[in-house]
């Protein structure tokens, strides 16, 4: 049957190109994307645009300020550190380390957990009030006692910490999806597809799952920032990446030494760490809100 | 409500049994020698080894070295950390009171401060007044809380030289130990200089706990701010707005209670986070409270230490925090299973 149809051509945005479209309008959102987007190009590209060798000493530029600093030179321009090298290159690999490392952390924790949390969710009963219970009180372990855990028993090491981070972020995954599965399962179109024989994998998979993504995608963002937080504050701590590897952290506990004679030693791997962290902030904030416009229509 | 205190005890009871057993477990797969991580002496002979394995039952099996290892903790023996050879109680008894207090002055400074906030851009957002807040918040979040300390010290202690960098009080004072808060102690120890002493202890505790504080503070703000919206645009409220009544009456009858309900959990769940940044603080800042005492452990593979350390902060912020769950739940009269707030 022909419909009345009053614009020349009908387009509906998809869901995700409607996130996108209230997404923009907040330029705030848009800055701390592209700003993420940065680290993100740092993160793959920092062997082609980091200008020295990050480990390589030159012990005639020791302690070089920064390059607008009265004493700076433009050869170095975020200046040099205690042993004399390049503090641009070092961030720039820093930056990749702790950023990665903080990625890979969440998407296996994401991975896991919403296996584990779909796994829960189904369950019925006892045994699902158990897992659900159990794992709440997992979740409010601090995550530095896990890691120094876990650090005393395979010693200290980027690798390590990253699994002690994953042990401390799973938790929150497994409640959220069961939460979801829980509340999704007394719906309708679950019962729908039940009627239809669809087994619970099924349902799992094909109705709840493609349900679940955006809330997902936003408990990311705010797992990435802790994961970059923690991982940071544990090189930081001498206890996450050793002296081969360079991370933010750990840059920023070896400057400590020359903190009197050099403060933007201290300053600028802060300033690197913080940036990450509120951009990943600031995009988790603006996919909320654009998804909470977005269900309002 | 018998019930569902049933379940909560229930629950407290299986998680301390399950953290319990997992510190038994420990000392098995920490690196070195078993002996040593579990009593903490390196046996200078065989004999000695011999008499350290009868002592801790290790010629016994499995479930008789768990029931002595329950038995003494409870009473109290914890053993003796291997690098001090002083008793492990001791130790945390004198390092967790100092904990407790700065967890005490950020989460007061945090819920009086950054609450009232939230409630207040809550009724009134999005003006500019609501825009700083909230860049204060997100601000405040994501800063790394060991950067934010450090910049403190250059800033406070290096170049103004207003403050002291580290430690509780400056080490002229003698005070005595009762309670292990130093505010208290001071005041119950009776010598001349006690106002100084006292300013001296403020001096010494405003850095930490502003560090510790300014995250906390946004992360209430933010969680406070975001309910109190949701809560206000509901039609309960609407409703008693088209009777007549003032925002005011409307706020303090309806608002509060249904804006901190479900935020109270997540809040909940807030401790831990504090707890490592307090740990992170204390080490920064020479605090000589249970995360310094941890931290120093580790570097010196002081497992005993870790092992107790370990459980004892994490008993607390179970107990804590499964009684604040408890507390929300029966407050909580909608009272629907596994409700949380969506933040």
């Amino acid at each position: 049957m022909p419909r009345f149809n009053l614009y020349q051509e009908e387009y509906h945005p998809s869901p995700l190109e409607n996130v996108w479209i209230e997404f923009r309008k907040s330029h705030l959102a848009v800055v701390g994307l592209a700003i993420l987007c940065i680290f993100f190009a740092v993160a793959i590209l920092a062997p082609f645009i980091a200008p020295y060798d990050p480990d390589l000493q030159n012990t005639n530029k020791l302690i070089i300020p920064p390059s607008w600093a009265p004493n700076g030179t433009v050869s170095h321009l975020l200046g040099t550190d205690t042993l004399g090298r390049d503090v641009l290159s070092r961030l720039l690999y820093g930056a990749r380390t702790t950023f990665v490392s903080s990625l890979l952390v969440v998407v296996l924790s994401v991975v896991i957990g919403v296996g584990l949390g779909g796994l829960a969710g189904m369950l019925k009963g006892v045994r699902s009030s158990i897992v659900n219970h159990l794992f709440d009180s997992i979740m409010s372990i601090p995550t530095l006692l896990i890691a120094i855990v876990v650090v005393a028993i395979t010693g200290a090491g980027l690798q390590n910490i990253m699994f002690a981070i994953t042990l401390a972020l799973i938790p929150q995954f497994i409640h959220q999806t069961r939460n979801f599965v829980q509340e999704e399962l007394k719906k309708e179109y679950v019962l729908l597809d039940r009627l239809d024989g669809a087994s619970s994998k099924r349902i799992f998979f094909t109705s709840l799952l493609p349900g679940m993504n955006e809330l997902i995608v936003v408990q990311a963002t705010i797992a990435l920032s802790v994961a970059i937080l923690d991982i940071s504050a544990l090189g930081f701590l001498n206890l996450g990446a050793q002296n081969p590897t360079i991370e933010l952290g750990q840059i920023l506990s070896q400057s400590l030494e020359a903190a009197y004679v050099a403060p933007w030693l201290i300053a600028l791997p802060g300033i690197f760490i913080f940036l990450m962290v509120l951009a990943v902030n600031i995009v988790g904030e603006g996919l909320r809100s654009a998804l909470r416009k977005r269900l309002t229509y | 409500m018998i019930k569902m205190f049933a379940r909560y005890v229930n629950l407290m009871v299986i998680t301390v049994f399950i953290l319990v057993l997992l510190s038994f477990m420990l000392p098995y797969y920490f690196p070195g020698e078993l002996l040593t991580n579990i009593s903490g002496i390196v046996p200078a002979s065989e004999v000695q080894a011999q008499a350290l394995e009868k002592a801790f039952k290790l010629d016994k099996n499995g479930v008789q070295q768990f029931l002595f290892y329950l038995n003494n903790l409870i009473s109290g023996n914890w053993g003796i950390s291997s690098a001090s050879q002083l008793k492990l109680y001791d130790e945390i008894a004198i390092a967790l009171p100092a904990t407790i207090e700065l967890v005490f002055y950020s989460l007061v400074i945090a819920i009086f401060v950054g609450i009232p906030l939230g409630f207040i851009f809550g009724i009134k957002h999005h003006n500019p007044a609501d825009f700083s807040v909230v860049t204060f918040s997100i601000v405040g979040y994501s800063f790394p809380i060991f950067w934010l300390a450090l910049l403190f010290i250059i800033l406070f202690c290096l170049q103004l030289n207003w403050l002291p960098i580290s430690g509780r009080i400056n080490l002229l004072f003698e005070v005595e130990h009762h309670t292990g808060f130093i505010f208290i102690d001071i005041l119950k120890s009776n010598f001349e200089n006690q106002s100084a002493a006292l300013i001296d202890a403020f001096k010494h505790a405003l850095l930490p706990t502003l560090s510790v504080t300014i995250v906390t503070t946004a992360l209430f703000i933010r969680f406070t701010r975001r309910s109190t919206m949701y809560v206000m645009e509901k039609g309960y409220i609407v409703a008693a707005r088209s009777r007549g009544f003032t925002l005011r009456q409307i706020f303090f009858k309806h608002g509060i209670k249904n804006a901190l309900l479900p935020i109270l959990p997540t809040m909940a769940l807030q401790i831990s986070t504090l707890i490592t940044n307090v740990m992170i603080i204390e080490t920064i800042f020479s605090w000589p409270g249970i995360g310094h005492w941890l931290i120093q452990a580790i570097y010196q593979q002081d497992y005993p230490a870790i092992r107790m350390g370990m459980l004892i902060v994490a008993l607390c912020v179970m107990i804590l925090t499964i009684t604040i769950e408890f507390i929300s739940r029966a407050l909580d009269p909608t009272k629907d299973t596994a409700e949380r707030a969506s933040v």
